[in-house]
């Protein structure tokens, strides 16, 4: 025998359910009067610094059908490359930008809608610049664990052909999958959750 | 807050043997919509090891009180009153301060407020069903609220969810985030979910059951159910030959 180590493990995920708008977004759901807002529904306020963009994201799943039951959040740097976290080491991010965003989708549509700023660029573990980027974090009804994965900037082809993440893909052939084209102030991304198409996930 | 540097080591990895798999069939809605590829990794960047952090003001006073939080003045939801509490710690067996847990549930007839569930309970017109807080710097959370109960769901003939509570968990990295759902000591039904059944470690899953605490119970009032949450660690930046800041 030997000594144990200290470690406990990871509680154990489990899906966030059909419901997962109950806790998450109830404004959303019709439950009104409890929380006054949803949680994460703005990130940014008229002082925001950094360009205003939208991000327009859809969730279809293995048969190409729109998962609209889902629930997203993002977490990106600010328009300096700054964290609005207390684990930032580097300085202090835009006070008036959360970084952070939590969306229900369009009950028709199914697009979930984030009002942003374009981020600025932060360095991967080498000192390397990465491209811009968007943690995504993606639970539904039928996801066990969470899935995470991340948004590219479409009118950034050179800092992605750049990016230490994307240039480490195996698959170059799967880099489109999180690269969102942009059309005027909108960058659309459509997350593959299975399939030809599946987008590329991350178990960081 | 204690004036600590703030931890900036990676998070361990994530044991995926543990953690439910995508693809479980028994739990049929996994079927399309489990990534079927390999998933990608890489060492954890500042957007890994960062993450939002909420104060102590958004905090309502009734957040964590699910008896009352939708309820008439004077009036209260209808079911057995309840005091879940416990600790978020990570897998270092530390505390994890300062962190926002959410939660909900059904009802005690085991009906959400939810367009979606047409199950034949009725509602309550004194409970909504979602909660929050914050962990103190120990890492302790409590909220009050009434036992949900089971309910029926399509996915086979005739499956049944034990009663349950889900929760939502933020750590200090946004790669800590973790959703789970909290079982009842004793509860027959848990061992015959499809959900919890794609978790395949035995172990694993009575890591989700609450334990009854009749030592913490409020008398005359509520019983209480312990609930600790584990989430991933992250390694300490002790060896490393350049320390971070002062």
């Amino acid at each position: 025998m030997v000594q144990s180590l200290p470690r406990l493990k990871e509680t154990a995920s489990q899906t966030a359910g059909p419901y997962v708008h109950i806790g998450l977004t109830p404004n959303y759901c019709d439950i009104s009067g409890v929380f006054p807002e949803d949680l994460g529904a703005r990130m940014v306020d008229e002082k925001t610094k950094g360009e205003r963009v939208t991000y327009k994201m859809r969730v279809i799943d293995g048969t190409g059908s729109i998962v609209r039951d889902a629930l997203i959040e993002i977490w990106q740097a600010d328009a300096a490359g700054l964290y609005n976290s207390p684990s930032e080491p580097r300085g202090k991010a835009d006070p008036h930008f959360t970084g952070w965003g939590r969306q229900a989708s369009d009950k028709e549509t199914g697009v979930f809608t984030f009002e942003s700023i374009k981020p600025g660029r932060v360095p991967f573990t080498n000192g390397r610049l990465q491209a811009p980027h968007v943690s995504i974090w993606i639970v539904a009804r039928g996801i066990n664990l969470g899935l995470q994965t991340r948004m590219y900037f479409g009118d950034e082809p050179e800092a992605n052909a750049a990016d230490p993440v994307l240039t480490a893909l195996e698959h170059q052939n799967r880099v489109p999958t999180l690269i969102a084209p942009r059309t005027g102030d909108t960058y659309n991304f459509d997350i593959h959750l299975q399939g030809e198409k599946e987008t590329v996930f991350f178990d960081v | 807050m204690k004036n600590e540097r703030p931890e900036t080591g990676g998070f361990f990895q994530r044991d995926r043997t543990w953690q439910p798999p995508a693809f479980s069939p028994g739990y049929k809605s996994t079927v399309v919509r489990s990534p079927q590829r390999a998933p990608v990794s890489f060492g954890n960047t500042l957007t890994e090891i960062t993450g939002p952090v909420f104060g102590r003001s958004l905090l309502g006073p009734l957040d964590n009180d699910l008896t009352v939080n939708y309820a008439k003045p004077g009036e209260s939801a209808i079911g057995p009153r309840i005091v879940v509490y416990g600790r978020v710690l990570d897998e270092n067996a530390r505390p994890v301060p300062n962190v926002l847990v959410e939660f909900w549930q059904a009802n005690a007839g085991g009906r959400y407020r939810h367009k979606k569930d047409g199950y034949l309970a009725p509602l309550d017109p004194n409970f909504g069903g979602c909660g929050r807080t914050i962990t103190d710097e120990d890492g302790n959370y409590w909220f009050r609220t009434i036992q949900p109960g089971a309910y029926p769901w399509p996915n086979g003939i005739n499956d049944w969810r034990p009663a349950h509570i889900h929760f939502a968990i933020f750590g200090h990295g946004f790669v800590q985030r973790l959703i789970t759902q909290m079982y009842f000591e004793g509860d027959p039904m848990i061992w015959q979910c499809p959900i919890v059944r794609t978790i395949p470690d035995r172990k694993a899953i009575e890591g989700l059951v609450a334990a009854l605490d009749m030592a913490s119970t409020v008398p005359m009032d509520a019983r209480a159910y312990k609930f600790d949450i584990v989430l991933r660690g992250r390694r300490s930046t002790l060896f490393e030959n350049k320390l971070e800041g002062n």
